[in-house]
């Protein structure tokens, strides 16, 4: 290597030393400093339905309410536990059949079907996934991404809830606001939930069974079990966002175990910043109306998902959140070595 | 007895949409999830020179099998040596240049493509005529499929077991840092690796295809079928491979005969997942099983 050579040194802001223990309430720059993010996250999310132009971009804020928590729950389960689960079609599926199923043969209000939906959805999804629980790795993600397909050709072969046809009409929301601001204070209580989650003592559980199961295992904790709670609270999420689904567009069908629910979460979780909870969401909401933008050139969305995963997973796999988290964080400049 | 026959044909054809597949992934650790991409796309590069440019069938099959090998070479290249160890970033960036390549082929409307869409495409089989015995009337395309699936598997069995660069390729899969001590160059073969893969998807496409027109939803189908294959039968394993294989022949022909075709893809997918959870290292996997499982 001829001449010098340099590399960067990153050095912790004194704001970020000082606010991350008992001190962070000495000072109001401390505290904003720490609220600075979270509330302007909560505030974009909540603006959001208000400041866009008509209603058409309403609905999209909804869809991309819905593939964040796809994200959110493809983040959960992939990053603090370790069970790549490619398989969100199967949830928005499932969960968007049982409230639909409900809505459409009994009659029940949405009220009722979307949580039903959503506790019904996610015991199926279990339950359904609980014998590949000692899977790892590809084998997890490759049983989780046949059952999409699974699904779509029982009820194919079967003719179950009218086949190919699907249920219509399902119940709609009573309005556009209730739907959107249905969905983004969910997103919101999932983010800050999860969050919490992952600090608890079941956090710290699971990530050691992200990074070595074999040592949790032998601390006598029964792996399956936590596992089931972890599949339980991630399927939960994307059963929650089919049974909107579901409602959202007055209909059920194949369309739901479509391969863009699998796809696009997982592109806005590389995008947004694998292992952040929030990052999942900020892809979600950047990718979601690019995405509609493009609706016109049909099949160049999925490409474009494609474009976008492939980029960033070269290219700056940290994504896009912890990159940003790092220039918050920390002074960076250029030192000779 | 035509079910017998029909289902062994099946099998092969199992045989052929697998074998690539398995080998990358069976013998070089890398999951090639652009394998049904790759498929597609030879079928349409060999259409596209028959009837753009009027050469000869051998001569285009010859010239898109060189182009898909190269492809598969680029993949590794440009794509997979970045994330090379993290197999989940492997799955997911070579699915995603799948999907791509699949999807595209069906955009429209953008600088006068027309997108490979309806029943138009068609490859020729290679030898027209049908043989009728007295037990069962087939045609000859289906026999080719049965001779260049045991042609391919004789010698891709040969290849890995006595050909020196077989060897180096399966030393790789067994210990990584072994082989880079004796002098094997680790991405030279995985490159190799990848470049066998693809021609052998495009060798299945083209011995295939004659039997149905061509279309991207096809590329799915070969994905999940390789997979079957390489995940019932075991990674790594050709005895495993060709058993699987037939086995989901001589399945999914009896289950079209007796029960309709519809259920073929539960039939498929159910036998995966059933396998997965009994066994996951396939039913002749010679993976030690404690490594895959908790």
């Amino acid at each position: 290597m001829a001449g010098e050579e340099r590399r960067k040194e990153r050095l912790d802001r004194g704001i970020k030393a000082r606010s991350e223990g008992l001190y962070a309430i000495s000072s109001w720059r401390e505290v904003g400093y720490l609220l600075a993010p979270r509330a302007g996250l909560i505030v974009v999310l909540l603006l959001a339905p208000l400041v866009v132009p008509s209603l058409y971009w309403q609905r999209v804020l909804g869809l991309a309410g819905v593939y964040a928590l796809l994200a959110l729950s493809f983040d959960f389960l992939a990053e603090r536990v370790g069970l790549v689960c490619i398989g969100g079609a199967f949830m928005i599926g499932v969960g968007g059949y049982v409230s639909g199923v409900l809505n459409f043969y009994f009659g029940l209000p949405v009220a009722l079907t979307i949580p039903v939906g959503t506790l019904g959805g996610a015991m199926i999804c279990t339950l359904l996934w609980l014998p590949c629980l000692p899977l790892r790795g590809i084998y997890f993600a490759v049983v989780t991404f046949m059952f999409p397909f699974l699904a779509t050709s029982v009820i194919l072969a079967g003719g179950f809830f009218r086949g190919t046809e699907g249920l219509s009409p399902i119940a709609g929301f009573p309005n556009i606001w209730v739907a959107v601001y249905l969905i983004l204070v969910i997103v919101l209580l999932a983010i800050f939930g999860l969050r919490r989650l992952c600090g608890e003592d079941i956090g710290i559980v699971l990530a050691g069974i992200k990074d070595n199961d074999q040592a949790v295992l032998a601390s006598g904790i029964n792996l399956t079990r936590v596992k089931v709670y972890a599949l339980f609270i991630g399927t939960l999420m994307g059963c929650f966002a089919g049974a909107f689904v579901a409602h959202f567009f007055g209909f059920v069908g194949l369309s739901l175990f479509a391969v863009d629910f699998s796809i696009m979460p997982i592109a806005a979780c590389i995008m947004g910043g694998p292992g952040t909870m929030a990052g999942p969401v900020v892809g979600a909401f950047i990718l979601a109306p690019l995405s509609e933008l493009l609706r016109g050139f049909g099949q160049l969305r999925v490409v474009l998902y494609c474009a976008v995963l492939v980029a960033f997973i070269l290219f700056k796999p940290e994504g896009l959140l912890n990159w940003a988290a790092r220039k918050y964080h920390q002074f960076e400049h250029w030192v000779k070595v | 007895m035509d079910v017998f026959i029909y289902g062994v044909v099946n099998g092969m054809i199992f045989v052929l949409m697998a074998v690539g597949f398995s080998f990358v992934y069976g013998i070089s650790r890398l999951p090639n999830f652009a394998h049904g991409a790759l498929y597609v796309v030879t079928g349409f590069i060999t259409w596209s020179f028959i009837h753009n440019t009027g050469l000869p069938y051998w001569l285009s099959v010859i010239i898109s099998l060189i182009i898909v090998s190269l492809a598969g070479i680029a993949i590794y290249q440009f794509v997979m040596i970045r994330v090379r160890g993290m197999p989940i970033s492997e799955i997911i960036v070579s699915f995603a240049i799948g999907l791509a390549i699949l999807e595209g082929l069906r955009l429209q409307g953008i600088g006068g493509f027309k997108g490979f869409i309806g029943p138009g495409y068609v490859l020729p089989p290679f030898i027209e005529g049908v043989v009728i015995t007295p037990w069962v009337t087939i045609d000859i395309q289906r026999l080719l499929i049965i001779a260049v699936g045991f042609l391919i598997l004789g010698f891709m069995w040969v290849f890995t077991h006595y050909h020196k660069m077989g060897l180096a390729l399966r030393a790789m899969a067994q210990h990584e840092r072994a082989a880079l001590m004796l002098g094997i160059n680790s991405d030279r073969m995985a490159n190799i690796a990848l470049a066998i893969g693809s021609a052998l998807a495009g060798l299945a496409a083209v011995a295939i295809m004659p039997l149905g027109n061509i279309n991207c939803e096809s590329g799915y189908t070969v994905l999940t079928n390789a997979i079957a294959v390489c995940v019932i039968g075991g990674l790594g394993s050709w005895g495993g491979t060709i058993l699987a294989a037939l086995t989901l022949g001589l399945a999914t022909t009896i289950m079209s005969a007796f029960g309709g075709t519809m259920w073929n893809k539960v039939l498929v997918f159910g036998l995966i997942i059933f396998i997965l959870i009994v066994r996951p290292s396939g039913l002749f996997g010679q993976q030690k099983e404690l490594e895959e499982r908790v």
